[in-house]
């Protein structure tokens, strides 16, 4: 009895000390000669994978920079003096840093916009918009079905009333939803812009006026109000010359008093969002 | 001892659902009624599968019933025509069938009504030869009025080494509520058993056969009155949705299979439907194009609902009114059938040379579920015609795996609904097979 107890150990033992010599000598002779700094990158990122730079996830990045292929200010997520470590690790320099952040140009919410059938199906963006264009009045809006949202690798973006908003503070501008968007409602704009108009309608206004309440209508009567060149025609709507200077926000705002309350700043149209409102009562159609 | 007779089974296909209630009752009693003239019609300029056919016309431009205002864009295309006399008074954008504005053509009409003095005599159909007959039909701009909307020209030209020798027409009208071609075959059996006749002789085919549904004795006695002069056989068909899909009604009558990703010309057939049929009787022995067509308007919420033969181009409202509008406030207006048509959002969108019915529905006709997870019951898989696995394929599609959706043959479904019926768990399976099937359409241009 005792010996077969004592053989079964010895035996595990010996198979054991077998498989480790062997493990050994093949971790040594196919090892992979890895760079420390890679991982030292790595550990200095913050590991969303997020894809906001370009590359698969953080790992391809780390491998990117300690390369050389790509400045650390790539990622979109990092703060400066996260960059700034990393480029201090490495000891090159950091790039000068362009922040972005995404913005969606749209201000239909249910309050806004009419609902003009029962939509009854996938709750997903791109599946509504094969469908006749999902249920709201507008064919060029949002479609607040939260693809965006549930695209946000940092839960950024926000379904408020139907409409999908981006706050600010959150987003890192890794541009994840404006891929999602079947509409392309989001832009990815400068971190320091302020001033927006919340409409990406292409059409007439006459026919933007029947389906909601607050579209670009293309008075142009910011472009009058402010300094030149802060907004742009573009086809029947104005937009927001982002690359010009940044706008000194509610001033711009203030001095274009916009007729139909589609040139906000962010903050605004947050408050208007989030302000509660009798919900206008379904149609079925006009 | 008497023998106990066994009926035969009605022929069928595997698969399919029988929605309980099917609504026909309500208007498949009803005649046709001729429409009154309009003031204004609204003419979708791509009313068909294929390229957009060119505006020849422009605003300003009078015209007369019948004259072409848009021809064809290509061989996949289709010609337009006139619904009445009057004058364009714009070309622009309009609500299409499938919510999106489209190209448009406005017409004001001018209350005469008069045909034009271009359009070509009446053929006698046993005389005339083939090509003749199929030119006809080109150009009298007729599609597939079952609901494709495919060119019929295209269809009556398979290429060479395809042999075809069946001609089968699709008197099915399998969608609940739709009565349309039911009261076409009730009313005018001999232009649908004289349009099989002529699709018959243009592909020089004997085998001519109608299918219709065995919950319609009237058409299928109305049409056998006749069919012996015409040669053409009458088949009565089991009452299962979707009988009248091109695939399930080849299978149901000849017994052959159309192979995955084929054509009906794979099996040797040509399917058509009895109103493209009645529709190919007009443009060879009257000359007539293309511009009016039987459409049913129902619902139970509809006060006076029924059969109207309307002119393409009227907007779904004028439909509403002549049916002494609504009982109660409709929650949903869809054209075609409520399985397979399309909802609407305005009832501006006009009728095409498609739409075989316009269906209101409201109060408890409607509703509105919360669509839960699968729970495997397989209801889909038994409701499938095409003998897919609906639900699997669903779950594949929630998590964008395309590719295993395309090798699981999503692309073979015919987006019938019956998966979609049948689903105890609400689930919306056709929505996501056509997100499917658009996502690999675009994977497979790029």
């Amino acid at each position: 009895m005792g010996t077969t107890i004592l053989v079964a150990i010895l035996f595990t033992g010996v198979i054991a000390l077998l498989l480790g010599i062997i493990i050994g000598v093949v971790s040594k002779l196919f090892s992979v000669p890895s760079d420390p700094r890679v991982e030292l990158v790595l550990g200095l990122l913050p590991g969303a994978n997020c894809g906001g730079c370009g590359k698969a996830g953080c790992a391809d990045f780390a491998k990117a920079v300690v390369a050389g292929e790509c400045p650390p200010n790539k990622c979109p997520v990092s703060s400066s003096e996260q960059v700034s470590s990393i480029a201090r690790a490495l000891g090159i320099e950091a790039g000068s840093e362009f922040r972005q952040k995404a913005v969606v140009l749209c201000g239909g919410d249910v309050n806004q916009m009419k609902m003009l059938t029962l939509y009854n199906g996938v709750s997903d963006c791109v599946s509504a918009s094969m469908i006749g264009g999902g249920p709201k009045s507008c064919a060029y809006g949002c479609l607040g079905m939260g693809s965006c949202a549930r695209s946000c690798p940092f839960g950024a973006i926000e379904m408020i009333n139907n409409l999908a908003v981006v706050h600010a503070e959150l987003c890192v501008g890794c541009g994840a939803c404006v891929k999602t968007c079947p509409r392309n409602l989001i832009k990815l704009v400068p971190a320091d812009s302020e001033v927006h108009i919340y409409c990406s309608s292409p059409v007439k206004a006459p026919l933007k006026r029947q389906v909601c309440n607050v579209p670009c209508i293309g008075c142009r009567k910011c472009m009058k109000s402010g300094e030149e060149g802060q907004f742009e025609v573009d086809g029947f709507k104005i937009k927001v010359a982002y690359d010009h200077q940044p706008l000194p926000g509610a001033e711009v705002v203030d001095a274009a008093s916009c007729p139909t309350g589609c040139l906000l700043t962010e903050k605004q149209h947050l408050a208007i969002e989030r302000a509660e409102k009798p919900v206008v009562e379904e149609e079925v159609a006009s | 001892m008497s023998e106990r007779v066994i009926p035969p089974k009605p022929l069928s296909f595997p698969g399919g659902i029988h929605p309980a209630k099917d609504g026909k009752g309500l208007t498949e009693h009803k005649a046709v009624e001729k429409a009154p003239l309009l003031e204004d019609y609204v003419v979708l300029v791509s009313q068909n599968v294929g390229a957009p056919p060119k505006v020849t016309v422009k605003k300003g431009d009078a015209v007369k019933k019948g004259d072409i205002l848009a021809e064809a864009g290509g061989f996949v295309s289709a010609a337009l025509h006139s619904p009445t006399s009057g004058v364009i008074t714009d070309i622009g954008e309009a609500p299409g069938p499938m919510g999106v504005n489209v190209p448009a053509i406005f017409i004001k009409a001018d209350g005469l009504d008069e045909w034009s003095d271009k359009l070509p005599a009446g053929l006698n159909w046993r005389e005339a030869s083939a090509d003749e007959l199929k030119s006809r039909i080109a150009s009298s701009g007729i599609v597939g009025m079952g609901g494709a909307a495919f060119p019929t020209h295209v269809k009556l030209s398979p290429p060479p080494d395809k042999k075809i020798d069946c001609v089968i027409l699709n008197g099915a009208e399998c969608e609940p509520y739709l009565t349309a071609d039911h009261r076409l075959m009730v009313e005018t059996p001999e232009r649908v058993l004289a349009g099989a006749a002529i699709m018959g002789k243009i592909l020089g085919v004997e085998n001519i056969a109608i299918g219709v549904e065995l919950n319609k004795p009237d058409a299928i006695a109305a049409l056998e009155a006749r069919a012996q002069e015409y040669g053409v056989k009458i088949v009565g068909l089991k009452v299962q949705y979707p009988q009248g899909s091109e695939k399930q009604l080849i299978y149901a009558i000849t017994g052959r299979c159309v192979p995955t990703g084929g054509l009906p010309m794979d099996a040797g057939c040509v399917v058509q439907n009895v109103a493209t049929a009645a529709a190919i009787y007009d443009a060879v022995a009257e000359g007539h194009p293309l511009i009016e067509r039987v459409v049913t308007i129902t619902g139970d919420i509809v006060v006076n609902p029924g059969n109207y033969l309307v002119r393409i181009g009227t907007p779904v409202i004028k439909l509403v009114e002549w049916a002494s509008g609504v009982k109660s406030e409709p929650r949903k207006l869809i054209l075609g059938g409520p399985m397979m048509g399309f909802a609407q959002k305005s009832y501006n969108v006009p009728v095409s040379k498609n739409t075989s019915g316009v269906l209101l529905l409201g109060g408890a006709e409607i509703i509105q579920y919360e669509s839960s997870s699968c729970i495997r019951c397989g209801m889909c898989v038994r409701g499938c015609p095409m003998h897919l696995s609906p639900g699997p394929l669903s779950m594949l599609i929630e998590n964008e795996k395309f590719d295993l959706a395309g090798q699981n043959h999503v692309m073979d479904c015919l987006e019938c609904g019956a998966c979609a019926y049948a689903c105890p768990a609400h689930r919306p399976l056709v929505q996501h097979m056509r997100r499917a099937k658009a996502e690999i359409r675009r994977a497979g241009k790029k």
